[in-house]
């Protein structure tokens, strides 16, 4: 590994345990902009599991968006090998990596990116829509996830209707309503005031803690990168950094101490 | 990904924004509507000129009377008396494209009933037993006189409906006698309705005599006033035409110099021009009609492409979550598809509803063919597909990344 690393994880695969959830093997991405070639990845390799929660972390211009897009399965590495549950998708054509967007990743963006005039429910419908869930079960799923990320009574609304946190929330029970392998958040709370960027963190330790799901999150702010386990920071196109934290910030604990807000009241389970 | 499902998700995208997509569907509404109204109207027209054609007989032509000219005063045409009975059966022998011949009395007169009287402003016409063959006009009641009736000069005679319900307004006119000139006829038929000519006179304010008897019990004349030809088909009407006229110039004796003392009316030929001027004019307006329909068309392509790029976001949404190419480009295709055919649907029933009102309002005669409706779904889907194609494959083929951020 070209990168320094100061890792305090191990990265071994157990042969019993089998395959880690994601493994990236010397991955590289290189971007012709006219005749000047961008390297914004030079041989990133890494490993996630089951249940992490991780904080991808970097200046921009790091390679921090081009790893991100690349585990999303949106962009293909021009070198390396990207292993998602044990299927190497480096090579993969145009609608299969659609095919694994929606069925292994969920996205969660800066901009929240709900169909506008489509309600709540719609919204969290249409990973299904094109995974072929027939009707019934799909409008229990979508009512299901509205109910974790706690807006089962707002899944009539459209997007206008509901506040910034709320629409952040609707895209998350989008992303995780056909069950992927992991999460992807890119910013997530970019566009949120603070208290409610806290909110958006709970939800997703939640998930991570309580449903064991994976979760990846993109983000420049140290303190957000606190409330995931596992920090991973990017520059130059390497990883120059690759720790658990050893205290994670929880949202839950720091909501209860905060000052109650009405509006904010049906977050509380 | 299936089929219905794409279906529902382009319906779902259209419903997101109803205004967009009835103002995109109102382009194919009129074009549609312009071409079923716009065809009714021709098609109506050519009908009802060819409703006038059947209505003038088998193929008919009127052969008349040349003028008479009397110290340099012509009397017009039917005024001199040179036409003859024998110039009808020779014509009957003589021309090939002829099938049938008539020769034809008029006169005018009185009709009396009882204590009823009347003027047919058909007048009396004299013919022999072919007429109601020649000119497609047969008895509704009773029946025609007979060759023996024309050879005998009997005075029997048919009546239009219209004389029938003035002249016998409360009883069974067969079998009575009727005074016409004063003379005792007895009524043996009633013709059916035939209606008004095309220049608006009642063709069934008549009474038909043997034209034997109206020339002898009536005018005392042996001359004819006109033949009345049924040709063998209506484009031997033409040629029937020539034959007719090089016959009767050498009957008549005319002289290479001299100039017809006779007329032969091709009336076919005359329904047949309006017809096919009625055929253009449908034509005409139909391709006007198209051409609406076609910018409808483009109306559809624009809104579509301002669609795929006022949509990068939602497309780039889409392909994020899942969509592989195939479902955005079959999504657009199928919301340009539905907008076109739900606009075609529209269209004829536009295009119907306008067709009743021009012919109720203006009294025009329209006739709207299930060709027509078809066509125009046909051509519809077709809009939506050509027209569509297009912006769909320029969506399917974004870039998920790109589209993403696309502000």
């Amino acid at each position: 590994m070209e990168a320094q690393v100061v890792t305090e994880t191990n990265y071994v695969t157990d042969p019993l345990l089998g395959p880690a959830l994601i493994t990236l093997d010397h991955i590289h991405k290189t971007y012709q902009m006219g005749d000047v070639e961008i390297h914004a990845l030079r041989g990133v390799s890494l490993h996630i599991d089951r249940g992490e929660f991780i904080a991808i972390m970097g200046a921009s211009g790091s390679g921090k968006s081009t790893m991100m897009n690349i585990l999303g399965c949106l962009d293909k590495p021009s070198r390396g090998h990207y292993y998602l549950d044990g299927q190497d998708v480096s090579k993969l054509s145009r609608d299969e990596l659609a095919d694994i967007r929606n069925r292994k990743i969920g996205f969660v963006f800066q901009g929240f990116n709900l169909l506008s005039r489509t309600s709540a429910l719609e919204n969290v419908e249409l990973p299904m829509l094109y995974l072929g869930v027939k009707t019934a079960e799909r409008l229990e799923r979508a009512k299901e996830a509205l109910d974790i990320v706690g807006l089962g009574d707002r899944m009539n609304n459209m997007p206008n209707q509901l506040s910034g946190g709320q629409q952040q929330r609707v895209a998350i029970a989008r992303s995780l309503v056909n069950r992927p392998s992991i999460i992807l958040a890119d910013e997530p709370t970019g566009n949120l005031d603070s208290r409610t960027a806290v909110e958006v963190m709970d939800v997703f330790q939640r998930l991570n803690q309580e449903r064991g799901i994976t979760i990846a999150l993109v983000t420049h702010e140290p303190d957000i990168a606190q409330y995931a386990r596992r920090t991973i920071v990017f520059k130059d196109g390497r990883i120059k950094n690759d720790y658990l934290i050893k205290e994670s910030r929880s949202a839950r604990e720091e909501l209860e101490s905060l000052p109650p807000i009405e509006d904010d009241e049906e977050d509380d389970e | 990904m299936n089929l219905l499902l794409t279906f529902k998700i382009a319906i779902r995208a259209l419903g997101r924004n109803k205004l967009r997509s009835s103002l995109t569907m109102l382009g194919i509404i009129i074009g549609v509507g312009a071409v079923i109204a716009m065809v009714g109207i021709g098609q109506g027209a050519s009908a009802s000129i060819q409703s006038q054609i059947a209505n003038l007989g088998n193929n008919m032509l009127f052969v008349m009377s040349g003028s008479m000219n009397t110290g340099g005063m012509r009397g017009g045409a039917g005024s001199s008396n040179n036409l003859t009975p024998e110039d009808a059966v020779a014509i009957e022998l003589e021309c090939p494209s002829v099938r049938a011949v008539s020769p034809g009395v008029r006169a005018n007169g009185q009709l009396v009933f009882g204590n009823l009287n009347w003027v047919a402003s058909s007048g009396i016409q004299g013919a022999n037993e072919k007429f109601p063959d020649i000119r497609a006009w047969p008895v509704s009641t009773g029946e025609f006189f007979t060759e023996g009736d024309v050879r005998t000069a009997a005075r029997v005679c048919v009546i239009g409906k219209t004389v029938a319900d003035n002249v016998f307004a409360d009883g069974d006119p067969i079998g009575q006698t009727m005074r016409i000139r004063n003379l005792p006829f007895r009524v043996i038929g009633v013709l059916s309705s035939k209606g008004q000519s095309a220049y608006g006179q009642d063709q069934d304010d008549t009474v038909i005599v043997p034209y034997t008897t109206a020339q002898k019990k009536m005018l005392t004349i042996s001359h004819i006033h006109q033949v009345m030809v049924s040709a063998i088909s209506p484009a031997a009407t033409f040629t029937a035409e020539k034959q007719i006229t090089d016959l009767l110039r050498q009957r008549h004796k005319l002289g290479p110099n001299q100039e017809n003392d006779f007329f032969v009316r091709n009336l076919t030929d005359v329904a047949e021009a309006a017809d096919q001027s009625s055929k253009i004019m449908t034509n005409l307006l139909a391709s006007i009609a198209g051409v609406s329909l076609l910018v409808g068309g483009i109306g559809i392509m624009n809104i579509m492409l301002v669609s795929v790029t006022e949509r990068t976001r939602e497309i780039g949404i889409r392909m994020a979550i899942g969509a592989r190419s195939a479902a955005i480009r079959r999504q657009f295709l199928i919301e340009s598809v539905t907008l076109s055919v739900v606009g075609g649907a529209l269209g004829i029933l536009f295009g119907v509803g306008a067709s009743i009102i021009i012919s109720t309002t203006l009294g025009w005669p329209t006739l709207v063919s299930p060709v027509s409706i078809f066509a125009s779904v046909i051509f519809s889907g077709f809009v939506g597909v050509a027209f569509g194609y297009y912006p769909a494959r320029k969506a399917a083929g974004l870039d998920p990344i790109d589209a993403l951020r696309y502000e």
